[in-house]
């Protein structure tokens, strides 16, 4: 699809007429109605409307970072080959070390496999590495613009985070699970509800992750080398998050202190849901942890936020 | 009542960096901290409906004054006031009702079509629906966004995303518009455009403009008063006219005589360059009047032709900036 239509999709037919007005419209530049005038009515009203036109900006906000990603098709291209290839040596080194061996931690060669690639299609939904969209606009200044704006400045980020995921898990994360599927024939969930509660799973993931790497983006307001945490971050990460490793392979404690942490939540939680390795209480269980981690650590990135704003000193001229 | 209000406005940078002399490794540990006083007790009030230019050289402080009166920036000291609100504490409040362009900078999502930054906008700022459909309509054909509104920003010329950045500004009816250098790097023809626009939103709904530039055309052919900043502080606020006087007084009368002769003396001017037959003559505004002097020439000499050289404002300008050098750092 070509560049030019795209404003064309995102617009309502309603839209359309009055960008058609638009450009066979009269210059003339009227008065703005007083500022009185707005925003009377019953206060319960008023404030559900106020609450509608709220998640009509993020929703909106959501769509564009969707968007966005998807202008980038050959970059896609080649992160689904290279997710894929990925995969392959990941699936092959399982297959080698379970030569023999029935179930480690409960865990068969099979559900294995099938976690290897579920997380490989997971790898870009909640962005472990490498993600500084905010950190480069503290560097260069850009952020003065957004700043600038009546808004939640965390919210909208994390509604453009909530549509660029939902880019990447339909077009990274598909291609290399039903690749890897049709060759290693993977588990498929037994319930059709564990796709629902997966998909819950995922996008709290996503939030437990934005959250992270929100407030690692905020320290580029402090740090001049903020990449150097990013890489202790994302080593942490990849380890503890299970990305690496299924936790259910990890040893005794060390199991039980990543469970706890709030990086499972990243990958290991909605992989096991997918596996229907948690059920009935336990299910709820792993999507309350990851509740529970998401709320905090989005209350804490609030906190660091108004810090930043606060002692802001934004760069350039 | 004043829309804007600034008093005694002071902004202090710290920074560090390494010791004089040391060098490797050393500079890493013996840094020094050093204050800036990027802005330095500034006063200035901006009535409703008025159009101002500040300008100053670069590093004067301009855009950390700009930062503070959108409420980006905290003050370090000082008051700011912004249509009634303080706005480092009311920033969300006041972002409502005011528009800024940075020009080196854009607000518009560089990988999407225009009008998609633009419908967003609507979103953000709960502008009604009619409302922001006569804006468009009025911004897209000022300003000949028309054919644009398709093209994602990034495959955008300086000059369109300029004009869209303006759009985007303008979409809320903000009662003040801050724009810090909305015609750096433009040809003439959009320059003049954005120009014109501008006279015309100021004109024709009264928006507030608060305008940076290095360009002292976009001054002299849109605002009827400057403020002038130099290393934090203020050296001028007034007309453009009176800055003359005040400060570029000199004009120069350029003579052509039927034929050459020694310098003609008149009172309250010099013969600064004497070519032939053809003389300048300097002589300040506060001493004489440009008939005095021609009728006293004429009176001494045989004219045949005469031109009067305003001084430039760019020279005044400068004159100013280099005239008002003082030291800012504090050890
Ligand atoms: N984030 C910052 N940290 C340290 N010093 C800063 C910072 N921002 C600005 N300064 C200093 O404050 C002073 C004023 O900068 P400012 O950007 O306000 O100048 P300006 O008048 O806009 O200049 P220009 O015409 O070049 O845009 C400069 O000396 C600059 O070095
Ligand atoms: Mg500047």
């Amino acid at each position: 699809m070509r560049a030019e239509s795209y404003g064309a999709r995102l617009l309502t037919a309603a839209d359309r007429l009055l960008y058609s007005a638009v450009r066979h419209g009269e210059a003339q530049l009227s008065r703005p109605p007083s500022r009185g005038v707005r925003g009377f009515g019953v206060p319960c009203e008023r404030a559900r409307k106020a609450i509608g036109s709220e998640m009509a900006l993020y929703w909106q906000v959501a769509l564009r970072g969707f968007r966005r990603y998807a202008t980038y098709r050959a970059a896609t291209f080649a992160g689904v080959f290279t997710n894929t290839i990925f995969g392959f040596l990941r699936a092959y080194v399982m297959i080698a070390l379970y030569a023999g061996r029935g179930s480690i931690g409960g865990f068969d060669l099979r559900d294995t496999l099938t976690y290897t690639f579920v997380t490989q299609g997971m790898l870009m939904v909640v962005y472990i590495w490498n993600w500084w969209e905010i950190a480069l606009t503290i560097r260069s200044g850009d952020i003065v613009t957004d700043f600038a704006r009546p808004l939640n400045y965390q919210l909208y980020w994390l509604a453009q985070d909530v549509g660029r995921a939902t880019y990447h898990a339909i077009f990274r994360g598909i291609p290399p699970f039903v690749i890897g599927a049709v060759v290693f024939s993977l588990r498929l969930p037994a319930h059709p509800w564990t796709w629902l509660f997966f998909l819950l799973s995922m996008y709290l993931a996503v939030a437990v992750s934005f959250a992270f790497r929100f407030m690692l983006n905020l320290s580029a307001f402090w740090l001049f080398d903020y990449r150097g945490i990013g890489s202790i971050a994302a080593a942490v990460w990849t380890f503890l998050s299970g990305f690496a490793v299924p936790i259910a392979l990890f040893p005794g404690t060390l199991q039980t202190v990543a469970r706890a942490l709030p990086f499972a939540a990243f990958v290991n939680t909605p992989v096991e849901i997918f596996l229907e390795k948690q059920q009935g209480w336990a299910l709820l269980g792993a999507l309350a942890y990851q509740l529970g981690w998401a709320l905090a650590l989005l209350a804490a990135g609030r906190l660091a936020l108004s810090a930043a704003e606060r002692k802001v000193v934004v760069q350039g001229g | 009542m004043a829309i804007v209000e600034v008093e005694d406005l002071r902004k202090t940078f710290s920074v560090t960096r390494p010791r004089t002399g040391a060098r490797g490794p050393l500079a890493l540990l013996l840094r020094e901290r050093r204050e800036v006083r990027a802005v330095d007790g500034v006063s200035f009030r901006i009535e409703p409906g008025e159009m101002v230019g500040y300008i100053g050289p670069n590093g004067a402080g301009k855009s950390t004054t700009i930062k503070m009166l959108t409420g980006i920036l905290v003050p370090s000291g000082g008051l700011v006031r912004v249509a009634g609100l303080e706005p480092s504490r009311r920033r969300v409040e006041l972002a409502r009702r005011i528009g800024i362009v940075f020009g080196q900078r854009t607000q518009l999502w560089w990988d999407l079509p225009l009008c998609d930054s633009f419908d967003l906008l609507r979103y953000i700022y709960k502008v009604p629906a009619e409302r922001f459909r006569a804006n468009l309509a009025a911004y897209v054909e000022l300003l000949e966004l028309g054919p644009l509104l398709d093209t994602p920003v990034r495959q955008l010329s300086l000059g369109q995303r300029m004009r869209g950045d303006l759009t985007a500004a303008l979409l809320h009816d903000p009662e003040v518009l801050y724009l810090d250098e909305p015609t750096i790097g433009l040809d003439v023809v959009v320059k003049e455009r954005i120009r014109s626009f501008l006279a015309q939103l100021n004109r024709e709904r009264g928006v507030t403009v608060l305008l940076t530039t290095h360009d002292m055309d976009d001054i002299e052919r849109l605002c009827s008063r400057m403020i002038v900043i130099d290393h934090g502080r203020l050296i001028y606020d007034g007309s453009l006219e009176a800055m003359k006087d005040r400060f570029g007084g000199e004009r120069v009368l350029v003579i052509d005589l039927e034929e050459a002769a020694p310098p003609v003396e008149v009172p309250g001017t010099r013969v600064v360059k004497v070519d032939g037959p053809r003389q300048w003559l300097r002589f300040r505004r506060a001493d004489t009047t440009a008939a005095e002097v021609v009728a006293a020439v004429a009176a001494r000499a045989r004219l045949r032709d005469l031109t009067i050289e305003e001084p430039e404002i760019e020279d005044i300008v400068r004159r100013i900036y280099s005239g008002a050098a003082a030291p800012i750092d504090t050890h």
